[in-house]
């Protein structure tokens, strides 16, 4: 039962992941670029969320308001900065977007003060269910997976069936032809960075009520999303999907089992209880050197 | 003839005394956290230092002061560039404001061994109260374990026979999880470290209900505690098991975690509603002047520059007495807000401690309530191996 | 034209010897040891240079190597003033003391490391590359956070430095000289070596892989030997931190420190031989003085280097010595 439920536990942290790694990767995969900032756009997104939902005491409200929000502010900075480095190689685009975190950082803490938010599960979700055989799981974890199986969906769906996705494709595989169809790639690249940042934005509304909401909170889940989309193969969104389960997984039942795994093979316990936390705070580290050890492009290679 | 003699007399004590009084103010350099998930920590203690001169009107203990405020980014090499430029630069002779550990074993054994004075407002790691003390340091907030071991004894004294311990996988983590063990009598249900800064308990939490602990102690600072609290909350094993521990609830992460932390068992060694005039006088004044309830953290800022102005005063703003200094910081001889307040030989506070609980404020926030004293004049556990 | 191009540094290299003499005369002795930590930040910069300028690998995880290095010196300085054993021997202090036996282990293990992991991570490139050396500097930092018997995630505190016979390095002047030199000698070296065919082989690897393969150039060996030699300057440049500031902890070796050694190079000037140097010393000073003035001193270093890499393609030392010479 225990496994069950560390296996859901897991199952739920990677789809939280997913919902960051998923922008990123998009990004990634269409216009090339690496954005170490996606998880300032994740930071936003909680803050607005959290702002507008203790204003206005609806949480609908504070998605509504969160999501333009961290979409509008990813658009404006792909417009100024982003879109001058396509051509350049990943350094600058690593130490740009390095600068941008600093800033988001600076600036949140200079509007919001260094005071974490306050943010709550909505009351409809609040509480846990029953699933079968006694297992009490909180609603609102079991939203987070339903959220993040619909946006993997609708990505699919984006990506197969309509006209934008197409396009989309297209303009990554073969930019100047797609340019002379008379397609405005700038303004499409706009919009692909708006919907990637949109996605982080949403993958911090759905951490405020779980996560303290505070400045900086981006970083520490941004090193976890690179290892996600370097799993799972760079610039694929159904490599992201997998990449991210996997590290949920594995994060999970190395965090859960290690110890006592350390504990069977150790005499002295503390020592093994340490040695094992020491050891499942790596085990993502190790799991993604094993991996592209194997397969040098991860899981899924987009393309080449 | 006389008169005149008389006034001329005056005139020139009073000339004679304008350039001592004119002294340059005494400089105070405080390094401390203002950036990071963990700045708030410093702008308490900051703010509560400033406090204290403020209401002196730019003085501490009668003698003028300058504070020169650094941020060290909880980066210990950060810590050693401000307590160099600090010493070497403004010459100053008293350093303070340090917030973690790990910054304090940066600059704490290296300046002290250069005859500067460190009043530490929080940290107070072990061995620093232990083999490594000093005679030029001294902490006015507590050793790192205190107020682990004040939940201990708080849980021996409940009965818990069957407690779960959390704690992050780092130095601060394991000194409390020993000061918790070192009173806490009952079993261990179980016992996890995490990943510093981790966001994500589910995997805990669910291996916490299976092990099915009478209380849980947990020892997650900052964010870390909120992560956790809310998440326990959610899980509805808050119902059940009571939480107890000796972080994560000041009234700065209170504000943030919300209802999810009522109830929870915290210590320490003051506390908002304690009703002596020396602490109503600074609860009232800090809520003036920054429109928050003050935290503990700022309280140990407050009492770290009262401290610093009872010796002062001893020595009339004269630093080159260095014993003198010492002596008159060894006496502590200012009213604390936390009420009884003296040092142990290691320099580390000797003072009662108490449990606390969160509970609704009259103004629709959460704050913290005295509940039980659990220690009568407590010092730490490594006093004994410090040899000053 | 030639002897022009030689005013400007040999004027830096002046400055850089009476630098000592200098801030005594202006009374700002106090920026001694952050103009000794700039040398040693050039130092390790300057390495990361070496595989990330001329050779293109992006390395998001070269503080480890600092880390190692730093390490290494750390916990031999620590047993020997505690008078305690390692691994269960005693070790007599004059002799371990001496830099001469800590700073070569330490070089040999930072290399060793970058052995091992550049096996690894030299399969991959570009983003992979990035993660994968992030990730091994990751595993480390977290051994070293659980090392208890170290201080753990606190660091050990250190009584005084290396010794080197002659000289008295617990003299911030004498130390700093030393830095000065170790600094010149590394920089010269690396200038030989990439003039010879080794580093013109290791150069072309960054352009085109394809066509140095048809010319029957294997670049991993190249790759490897430079990573190896790139990370044994870094573990240096630890091995002199940690003397410097008398104190090792992990923090050494945080991801962000990575992060910070990339900017020095970027802003000094990339596949530039003095550029991280000059880098290092800017972004070290610039902290410093910006910090004074603002808490939120952040807010404007994130838009000073967004800047740098949109505007100053050649870093300040393209932009200050190489005027109209640019290609």
């Amino acid at each position: 039962m225990l496994v069950f439920e560390q296996i859901l536990n897991g199952l739920q942290l990677g789809v939280m992941l997913f919902l960051m790694s998923a922008g990123l990767t998009l990004v990634f995969g269409i216009m090339r670029v690496i954005n170490l900032a996606h998880g300032s756009f994740y930071m936003i997104g909680a803050y607005v969320a959290a702002t507008v939902t203790a204003r206005t005491g609806s949480f609908l409200l504070g998605v509504a308001a969160a999501l333009p929000a961290a979409a509008l502010t990813g658009m404006l900075v792909e417009f100024l900065i982003l879109r001058r480095l396509y051509h350049r190689d990943h350094l600058d685009q690593v130490l740009a977007t390095f600068g941008l975190i600093f800033f988001f950082n600076e600036l949140i803490r200079m509007i919001w003060g260094r005071s974490p938010l306050f943010m709550e599960v909505p009351t409809r979700l609040a509480g846990s269910v029953e699933l079968f055989g006694g297992l009490q799981y909180p609603v609102y974890r079991l939203a987070i997976i339903l959220v993040g199986i619909l946006v993997a969906l609708f990505l699919y769906l984006l990506f197969s069936r309509t006209r934008l996705g197409m396009r989309i494709r297209a303009g990554a595989t073969n930019r100047e032809m797609i340019g002379a169809l008379g397609v405005n790639i700038p303004l499409l690249y706009t919009l692909i960075f708006g919907l990637g940042t949109l996605l982080a934005g949403l993958a911090g509304v759905m951490a405020g009520p779980l996560f303290a909401v505070e400045a900086g909170m981006g970083d520490s889940v941004l090193i976890l999303t690179f290892v996600v989309i370097v799993i799972g193969g760079i610039g694929s969104v159904r490599g992201a999907f997998i990449g991210a389960v996997l590290v949920g997984l594995v994060d999970t039942l190395a965090r859960a089992f290690l110890p006592e795994l350390f504990r069977l093979l150790l005499a002295s316990p503390s020592s093994a209880d340490r040695m094992g936390a020491a050891l499942a705070s790596m085990s993502v580290y190790i799991f993604m050197a094993l991996v592209l050890s194997v397969k040098p492009a991860g899981l899924f290679p987009a393309r080449e | 003839m006389k008169r005149f003699f008389v006034f001329f007399s005056a005139l020139c004590l009073v000339l004679a005394a304008l350039p001592a009084m004119a002294v340059q103010p005494v400089k105070i350099g405080m390094i401390t956290t203002l950036s990071t998930k963990a700045g708030y920590l410093g702008e308490e203690i900051r703010d509560g230092f400033q406090l204290a001169i403020d209401m002196e009107n730019g003085r501490l203990g009668g003698i003028p002061v300058k504070l020169l405020v650094g941020d060290d980014g909880r980066k210990p090499e950060n810590g050693r560039r401000l307590a160099e430029r600090f010493i070497q630069k403004d010459h100053v002779k008293i350093l303070t404001g340090l917030v973690f550990s790990n910054v304090a074993m940066a600059v704490v054994p290296k300046v002290v061994r250069q005859g500067i004075f460190v009043i530490s407002p929080n940290a107070g790691p072990s061995r620093l109260a232990g083999k490594g003390c000093n005679k030029n340091y001294f902490n006015v907030s507590w050793q790192t374990d205190n107020l682990s071991e004040v939940i201990g004894q708080y849980a021996t004294e409940q009965g818990y026979r069957n407690v779960f311990i959390i704690a992050p996988n780092y130095i601060a983590g394991k000194d409390n999880v020993a000061g918790f063990k070192r009173y806490y009598k009952g079993k261990v249900a179980g016992e996890l470290y995490t990943t510093l800064g981790q966001a994500d308990y589910a995997a805990e939490i669910a291996a916490l209900r299976s092990a099915a602990p009478d209380a849980v102690y947990f020892f997650l600072p900052g964010g870390m505690g909120i992560n956790f609290l809310k998440q326990y909350a959610q899980s509805g094993l808050s119902r059940d098991i009571p939480l107890m521990g000796p972080a994560a609830t000041d009234e700065r992460l209170l504000h943030a975690v919300g209802a999810a932390a009522l109830g929870v068992i915290n210590s320490s060694q003051w506390c908002v509603d304690f009703h002596t005039p020396a602490n109503e006088r600074f609860v009232t004044a800090f809520i003036k002047k920054y429109g928050r309830t003050p935290t503990l953290f700022a309280s140990q800022g407050y009492d770290a520059a009262r401290l610093i102005g009872s010796a002062l005063a001893a020595v009339k703003g004269d630093m080159s007495r260095t014993d003198d200094f010492r002596r008159a910081l060894e006496k502590a001889d200012f009213t604390s807000v936390r009420g009884t307040f003296r040092f142990g030989p290691n320099h580390f506070p000797i003072q009662d401690f108490y449990v606390r609980r969160v509970m609704a404020a009259k103004d629709g926030g959460y704050t913290n309530r005295m509940l039980k004293k659990v220690f009568n004049d407590h010092i730490d556990a490594y006093v004994g191996q410090c040899k000053m | 034209m030639e002897v022009k191009k030689y005013i400007l540094p040999t004027a830096i290299l002046c400055l850089g010897l009476l630098l000592p003499q200098l801030l005594d005369f202006f009374g700002l002795q106090y920026l001694l040891s952050l103009a000794t930590r700039a040398l040693i930040y050039g130092l390790a910069a300057s390495s990361l240079n070496l595989i990330l300028g001329y050779g293109g690998l992006v390395s998001l995880g070269h503080a480890v190597f600092m880390g190692i290095g730093g390490y290494t010196a750390g916990i031999l300085l620590y047993h020997i003033q505690a008078g305690s054993r390692i691994l269960g021997l005693l070790l007599p202090g004059s002799f371990w003391n001496s830099a001469l036996i800590a700073w070569p282990l330490a070089i040999v293990l930072a290399a060793l490391f970058a052995l091992v992991t550049g096996l690894i991570s030299l399969r991959t490139r570009g983003m992979h590359f990035i993660m994968i050396t992030l990730a091994f500097a990751q595993m480390v930092y977290f051994f070293f956070t659980s090392l208890d018997a170290y201080g753990g995630s606190d660091g050990i505190s250190l009584y005084g430095r290396n010794t080197l016979p002659g000289l008295d390095l617990d003299n911030d002047q004498v130390f700093y000289y030393l830095c000065l030199v170790i600094l010149l000698i590394v920089l010269f070296l690396m200038h030989r070596i990439l003039q010879a065919r080794f580093g013109r082989a290791f150069i072309a690897g960054r352009e085109n892989i394809v066509r140095l393969q048809a010319l029957g150039i294997a670049p991993l060996g190249y790759q490897l030997s430079a990573y190896c030699l790139s990370g044994a300057v870094a573990g240096l440049a630890g091995a002199l931190l940690v003397n410097q500031g008398e104190f090792v902890s992990p923090d050494i070796l945080h991801w962000t420190r990575s992060g910070e050694l990339m900017v020095m190079v970027l802003v000094g000037g990339m596949a530039r031989l003095f550029g991280p140097v000059l880098g290092a010393v800017v972004l070290l000073f610039l902290e410093e003085y910006l910090a004074m003035y603002t808490d939120h001193w952040m807010v404007i270093f994130g838009p000073f280097l967004i800047l740098v890499v949109l505007f100053g393609r050649s870093g300040l030392y393209g932009l200050l010595f190489e005027k109209g010479e640019r290609s």
